[in-house]
């Protein structure tokens, strides 16, 4: 597999009560567990079945992911900026590994 | 015909085409669908171009004399030879060639000279597609041409078939104005990638254009030419570039799109504020405007052969009167544009020879448009069946292409005119009859879909060697029936695998010869070619 | 030579509206009533293998009232969950997109649970086709 990178959008800065749109990508092959091989044989489901996003370390917003979200998995939502801080990103991977990212926001 | 000829060219004159009451501040001429017509060609009107559910019998889905009935034309008339298919072999004899851009020209200089102040000439797109010139300059032909014209912006489809590396390249290097498509998001982090908007002063009038590119370029065309980016209709997206025009001032709100003209009369009655759309893509000419609440519905045709002009008045920030007419470019009886002219002649000059190449003759009238089988499909068909040596030929329900008359010489031209693209190999496959089936269901519901949202604004897929019934108000999956080998005369076997040849193949290494040359080896070996009435479809309507 | 058709392989076997139910009054414990939740999908998939879903409700989101779930269902895919968004009031509006496969024409269902035990749902057709046709 590639060596799995997050990549995030925040804007840099926003007005104290501006809501902001956050775009989420990570390049991941999802694999379903519905493929087979060359020789037949099923290739086991591994996917991010899990993403979380924080603001100074409270979760606010999360995601069960299943087998048919695609590969390289975008997801974008929103948050509520009242202050300064960090967000944080986590997403979950099958085989137990957790990849993060963070980005920093200030008030404007 | 000669005497006739004569008389008709006497009563249709230049001014007459110009003649036109200027009403209020905005003259918007609109092109569209020129697939790099640079010459005069014949076009003939379709004679079958069903509407289901809610736009049945409904413009644009009137042909022939119902249409001449439906606007009040004269038979015989130039409009009627114009607008339908009705007579047409004889009226094309009567009334010459429509089209060429050295004429358009003409007309577009003209208004300009008696409106400078207030003209706008808009590009609907499908312009930089079609030619053999097209095709070799990668559009560098029609970027110049429509350079020359003073285009004021366009919105395209064909022209992504370039790929979007070219695309990029030109919009930063070669063209002068404007490419405007709102409705193109990188597929990546789904932001803008081209501008949507473009505002105009004319007449004192601010005007917003948004461009709206064929929504659904990545599905009937190969998507591999333009993978990063993602189209759709995105009525939400329409509506935020509409209204945010209307923040920077707009008075009037354009959208020059490449919807379709079922789509756009759709479109209309979702989105507020629109004042006219200039419709393209499904190559409907209509003399009059469809208004669709407060919105105005333009269909300007296809191959040069129309300019569509629409005046407004606008005051206190609305349209309160508006005057249209779609000028048909009758080639013989327009002053070509002596500029145009010679850039037309410097583009065509490295190709002049091969281009004009007399490839055969032609017994019967060859033309395309229409739902099912035109002739010059049949023509392919045949050409695929014979070259490829396939029991069955598919051939795409394109709209583009121009007419031949019975008896005229088949040029290279006019071969490119029917085939000229990028992705051009004839494939040669075994589909076994359940999936000549499926794929015949899938045009189908491109086309019959109740829901306009969900049609692709092509025509049904050309079939040779193969006949087929079709119920076209029935859903996906039972439209097709009867589908019959026509060389046995026995049913199509869903489990027997056929030799199938085709083109345009969406799908990235697809392996064959170019199309084009196919089409032409069959000619040239055949000398005079002819098409018998093809009867093998039978429409239920 | 002879190829076989690319894009047109055997239908893997799929998820039925009886699962969906299923899935959903699992949820809910019933099936709730058609609500206004925005779904933006194309009408037509540019790519079955990645179909983007933005999904919106029009709620306050405050502490006292807000969209909790809005969980998304396939009617055609191998099994029917696609994703589950679960929301705070922290996120300003009811909002969020992500890319979805549809290995062939189908609903999309869309089902939202409010903090208050509210729920609603909506769906939308895709088409998958085979493409290459035009004007
Ligand atoms: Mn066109
Ligand atoms: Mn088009």
């Amino acid at each position: 597999m590639a060596r799995i990178r997050p990549r995030v959008r925040v804007p840099g800065e926003a007005a104290a009560g501006d809501v902001v749109e956050i775009k989420t990508l990570i390049n991941h092959p999802m694999e379903s567990g519905h493929r087979k091989d060359e020789d037949g044989n099923p290739i086991p489901r591994q996917i991010i079945n899990r993403f979380e996003a924080l603001f100074n370390g409270q979760e606010f917003f999360s995601v069960d992911l299943y087998p048919s979200v695609s590969s390289n998995p975008y997801i974008s939502f929103f948050a509520k900026v009242d202050e300064a801080g960090e967000f944080t990103f986590r997403w979950h991977d099958d085989d137990g590994s957790v990849y993060e990212e963070t980005k920093g926001i200030a008030l404007s | 015909a000669g005497l006739r000829r004569a008389a008709a060219a006497q009563a249709l004159t230049q001014d007459d085409l110009l003649r036109f009451d200027p009403l209020g501040q905005v003259t918007l001429l609109h092109v569209t669908d020129v697939h790099a017509q640079l010459m005069p060609i014949y076009f003939r009107e379709p004679s079958i171009n069903l509407g289901v559910g809610a736009v049945e019998g409904k413009p644009p889905h009137v042909t022939g004399t119902d249409f001449l009935t439906m606007f009040d034309i004269p038979r015989d008339s130039p409009e009627c030879h114009a607008l339908t298919n009705v007579d047409f072999v004889d009226l094309a004899r009567t009334y010459g060639k429509v089209g060429g851009l050295d004429r358009l020209a003409t007309l577009v200089n003209a208004i300009r000279a008696e409106r400078p102040d207030n003209t706008l000439f808009l590009d609907g797109g499908d312009t930089w597609q079609g030619s053999y010139t097209s095709l070799q300059t990668n559009g560098a032909d029609m970027v110049r041409a429509f350079n020359a014209l003073k285009t004021d912006a366009m919105t395209a489809h064909w022209e992504f078939t370039y790929g979007q590396d070219r695309v990029q390249e030109i919009i930063d290097g070669e063209l002068n104005f404007p490419f405007l498509c709102g409705n193109v998001i990188d597929a990546m982090w789904e932001e803008a990638v081209f501008e949507s908007t473009q505002m105009f002063e004319r007449g004192g009038v601010q005007v917003a254009v948004i461009g709206q590119a064929f929504p659904y370029t990545p599905i009937a065309n190969p998507r591999y030419l333009m993978p990063d980016w993602s189209f759709g209709i995105r009525p939400e997206l329409v509506q935020e570039h509409v209204d945010n025009a209307r923040a920077n001032g707009a008075e009037v709100v354009v959208l020059l799109s490449h919807n379709g003209f079922d789509v756009d009369r759709k479109l209309a009655s979702l989105v507020d504020g629109i004042d006219v759309i200039l419709t393209g893509h499904t190559h409907d000419a209509l003399p009059r405007e469809v208004k669709v609440g407060k919105t105005l519905l333009i269909a300007s045709g296809s191959h040069g052969k129309f300019l569509s002009r629409l005046d407004l008045e606008v005051k206190g920030g609305a349209v309160t009167d508006y005057r249209y007419r779609l000028i048909p470019v009758f080639s013989d009886v327009i002053t070509p544009d002596p500029d145009m002219a010679q850039v037309i002649a410097d583009i065509r000059a490295p190709y002049e020879a091969e281009c004009t190449r007399v490839l055969g003759q032609t017994d019967d009238l060859l033309y395309r448009r229409g739902n099912f089988n035109g002739s010059f499909d049949d023509l392919i068909c045949q050409a695929l069946l014979e070259e490829r040596d396939a029991e069955i030929a598919l051939s795409p329900g394109f709209r583009w292409g121009a007419t031949l008359l019975p008896g005229q010489d088949i040029t290279v031209d006019d071969v490119h005119s029917m085939t000229s693209i990028t992705y051009p190999n004839a494939y040669r496959m075994a589909m076994d009859g359940a999936t000549l089936k499926t794929v015949l269901e899938d045009v189908a519901d491109n086309i019959f879909n109740e829901d306009p949202f969900y049609q692709q604004g092509g025509d049904m897929v050309r079939v040779g060697g193969m006949g087929y019934a079709i119920d076209i108000r029935k859903p996906m999956g039972d439209r097709i029936s009867d589908m019959t080998l026509l060389s046995t005369g026995e049913p199509i076997d869903p489990a027997r695998n056929y030799v199938v040849a085709g083109w345009a193949s969406v799908n990235e290494g697809t392996e064959g010869p170019p199309i084009y040359d196919v089409v032409s080896r069959y000619i040239e070996k055949h000398g005079t070619v002819s098409v018998p009435e093809n009867t093998t479809i039978k429409i239920k309507a | 030579g002879l190829t076989v058709v690319p894009g047109l392989g055997p239908r893997l076997a799929h998820a039925t509206e009886a699962e969906v139910t299923d899935v959903i009054t699992e949820m809910l414990g019933e099936m709730p009533a058609e609500g206004a939740i925005s779904i933006d999908l194309p009408e037509i998939a540019e790519n079955g293998n990645t179909v983007p879903l933005s999904v919106e409700i029009d709620a306050p989101m405050t502490a006292d009232s807000y969209v909790q779930d809005i969980m998304v269902l396939a009617d055609g895919n191998p099994s029917p969950r696609v994703a589950q968004f679960h929301f705070t009031p922290m996120n300003g509006k009811a909002s969020a997109s992500t890319r979805m496969r549809l290995v062939q024409t189908q609903n999309v269902v869309v089902v939202a649970r409010m903090s208050d035990g509210q729920a609603m749902m909506a769906s939308k057709q895709v088409k998958v086709t085979i493409g290459g046709c035009g004007g």
